[in-house]
């Protein structure tokens, strides 16, 4: 059995006029233990729209229409509100985007820390909470004696280990990060990103890494789903992804990225833009930017298929094909 | 002569600059009588730039960048040092009735393309409006075709269809091409690029920065690029100079900075640059703990706290640049003997990823 296994996902947005925005379709995804997945997709993919409906924390407007999370089998919704709220923060846990900046002002960070304990584990008496902030924030990298400092007195990096530290509170087995280190300086961000990968193998955690870095996802991540118009364009190992994409998304993507190690190659945009919500296209997704496409690609919706075990495309006229 | 200096007519000149902002020091720090603080957020920096050559300002938060930037531009007044733009000053240009040709010839594309345009003004006003304020158009006519000529060169054709568009309407993309277009209208001899791409979707950024490398090809115009992405500026710059705490403390042709960096701290900054290839991993050299505050700067070489090869002569040493070939010069009184990163030990390192100030 998987730990977390994401099958046939579908969000959708409401509109005020009860139309509806498909902003996730049919996305599915396999976690083992101590593995990383990272989510990558250029800004209104659905990425993190993905994210939340898995956690049930989608706004208001949103819909899960179908599909099922299967964590250790049991399907996350198929439980009351009140299960749910046990299996977050125990079992799943996210760093949200944008997160450090979410710390109550007012407010010591360590008894931040120690709401989340308390909330989920009543049983711990003021001691055991306080050794257990203490732990966590040694674990992130963060004097203990900083506990009892206030948000500004940290600075961003230090803001996002606490977040980190946070969503570690009640020892989850996976671990969300929703652009975990996108507004922060690159010395930094490879101090978060090895943080994750110290917290990784010590505590045996698999983590989630939603993001639009590619080269962020080259260094963390196992396995890569490549989202496009919220659809599956490509899921597949790491190695693969970077070395033997099949999708013309994937592979455009990637000569998009620009690599400081290789400075002489061409840099080559992608024409237009990522379709908006309110006016997918009715076939592929990437057809209107595609170099590859065909007719038939805007009339209808390739199927994911498996090239290869482990290896999933949604394009008929693939590279190799 | 200049040391660091390509061939070619010299548009813009920097020399010993250093721009201060004194601290506020609170009732109870006047009373006692505390010495005033500054925030030293440039400190002896000094470049020049050729005719339609780009160069890649790059470092970190409080790298002194955009403030050097903002003193190139005249819009903030530097402390001390020399500003010559095609051989005139720049503070004076800025403080007299030579501010609106400075303003003409100089022009800024600003990070946020959501913010840099008024969503109350078509695409045609939007461009349009620095012509009238300079008034550098006297008939409607002359005005239509200025701006579509510029929203052509800015890659949004036909430009008649952009016209009448709100930037609500606009993709990122567009919207940074259409900030470009106000820019190129008054035809700039220097153009600065703030983090120009950083807002933008990974498959637009490449056209963006496509574009302004046509623009320079084709019209001659000076770009100062300025950005914490050193990949991007690996792919788009002719020269690079690596900011740290308000120094340059490298500076070079793009593929020698990057092929041979001689400072720590750029060689650092490469190793931790991602790189889009997982058989591609290499050995990061993190670099503990974060930019010490520009208040209090530590003695000697500014980089020595968190630098693996400082030894006790860089607590003393205040590095100058010195010249590693005749393009190429370096901030660092060890640059001739920089191990390779294999070959410093980073694990010395990591142990303090614990933070150690209070």
């Amino acid at each position: 059995m998987s730990l977390l296994e994401v099958r046939n996902l579908s969000i959708d947005y409401l509109r005020e006029d009860g139309t509806a925005l498909h902003a996730v379709e049919e996305v599915g995804f396999t976690l083992e233990e101590s593995r990383s997945l990272g989510l990558v997709g250029e800004s209104g993919c659905g990425k993190t729209t993905a994210i939340q409906g898995i956690l049930r924390l989608l706004p208001a407007q949103g819909r899960i229409v179908s599909g099922e999370v299967l964590y250790r089998g049991t399907d996350l919704f198929s439980l009351s509100e009140e299960e749910m709220r046990k299996y977050r923060w125990k079992h799943l846990s996210i760093v949200f985007q944008g997160s450090m900046n979410a710390l109550n002002p007012v407010r010591q960070v360590g008894s931040q820390i120690a709401d989340a304990i308390k909330m989920h584990e009543p049983a711990n008496n003021g001691r055991q909470v306080e050794a257990r902030v203490h732990h966590l924030l040694d674990l992130v990298g963060i004097t203990p004696q900083r506990s009892r400092h206030y948000p500004h007195q940290y600075s961003g990096g230090m803001r996002q280990r606490a977040m980190i530290a946070m969503a570690l509170a009640c020892s989850p087995d996976i671990l969300i990060a929703d652009e975990p280190t996108t507004a922060l300086d690159v010395m930094i961000q490879a101090q978060i990103l090895d943080l994750l990968q110290k917290l990784q193998k010590e505590l045996a955690l698999s983590i989630i890494l939603v993001t639009h870095d590619l080269g962020v996802v080259a260094e963390m991540c196992d396995d890569v789903l490549v989202m496009y118009g919220g659809r599956t364009a490509e899921y597949a190992s790491v190695d693969t992804i970077f070395n033997n994409a099949q999708h013309p998304y994937t592979l455009r993507l990637l000569q998009a990225f620009p690599d400081v190690a290789n400075p002489s190659s061409k840099l080559a945009s992608i024409p237009g833009y990522p379709p908006p919500l309110d006016a997918m296209p009715r076939g592929c997704r990437f057809e209107p930017r595609c170099h590859r496409k065909r007719a038939i690609c805007a009339e209808q919706i390739p199927a994911l298929e498996a090239i290869q075990p482990g290896h999933y495309v949604a394009c008929p006229f693939r590279e190799d094909n | 002569m200049e040391r660091n200096e390509p061939q070619g007519e010299v548009v813009l000149r920097v020399r010993g600059l250093r721009t201060l902002f004194p601290v506020p020091r609170g009732l109870t720090g006047a009373l006692l009588r505390k010495p005033q603080g500054y925030v030293h957020a440039v400190d002896g920096v000094s470049f020049s730039m050729v005719r339609g050559e780009i160069l890649g300002l790059v470092g970190e938060s409080g790298s002194g960048k955009t403030t050097t930037a903002l003193n190139v531009l005249g819009l903030v007044d530097a402390t001390e040092g020399e500003l010559l733009f095609k051989g005139q000053s720049i503070p004076e240009l800025a403080h007299s009735r030579g501010r609106m040709r400075l303003r003409q010839e100089m022009q800024i594309v600003f990070q946020d393309p959501y913010e840099a345009l008024n969503p109350r003004q078509t695409v045609f006003e939007s461009v349009a409006e620095p012509l009238e304020i300079h008034r550098l158009v006297t008939n409607r006519a002359d005005k239509i075709e200025r701006v579509a000529a510029a929203l052509d060169a800015a890659g949004l054709k036909p430009p008649g269809s952009f016209f009448d568009r709100y930037p609500q309407g606009l993709s990122g993309g567009q919207r940074q091409r259409v900030v470009i277009a106000g820019a190129l209208v008054l035809n700039p001899d220097l153009l600065v690029a703030d983090e120009p791409v950083s807002m933008l979707d990974v498959s637009i950024r490449a056209e963006i920065l496509n574009l302004l490398r046509q623009v320079r090809d084709e019209r001659g115009i000076t770009i100062l690029y300025i950005t914490h992405d050193l990949a991007t500026a690996a792919y788009f710059t002719d020269r690079i100079a690596v900011m740290y705490l308000g120094r340059i403390v490298e500076i070079g042709p793009t593929a020698n900075v990057l092929s041979d960096p001689r400072h720590p701290y750029t060689k650092a900054l490469l190793s931790v640059v991602p790189i889009p290839n997982p058989r591609r991993r290499r050995k990061r050299l993190i670099l503990t703990g974060e930019t010490p505050n520009p208040i209090d700067l530590p003695s000697g070489c500014r980089f020595h706290p968190r630098c693996p090869i400082a030894s006790e002569q860089c607590t003393r040493t205040d590095p100058q640049l010195e010249s590693v070939n005749a393009d190429h010069q370096v901030a660092c009184i060890k640059w001739a003997d920089v191990p390779a990163i294999d070959e410093i030990d980073g694990d010395a390192d990591r142990q303090h990823l614990k933070e150690t100030q209070s």
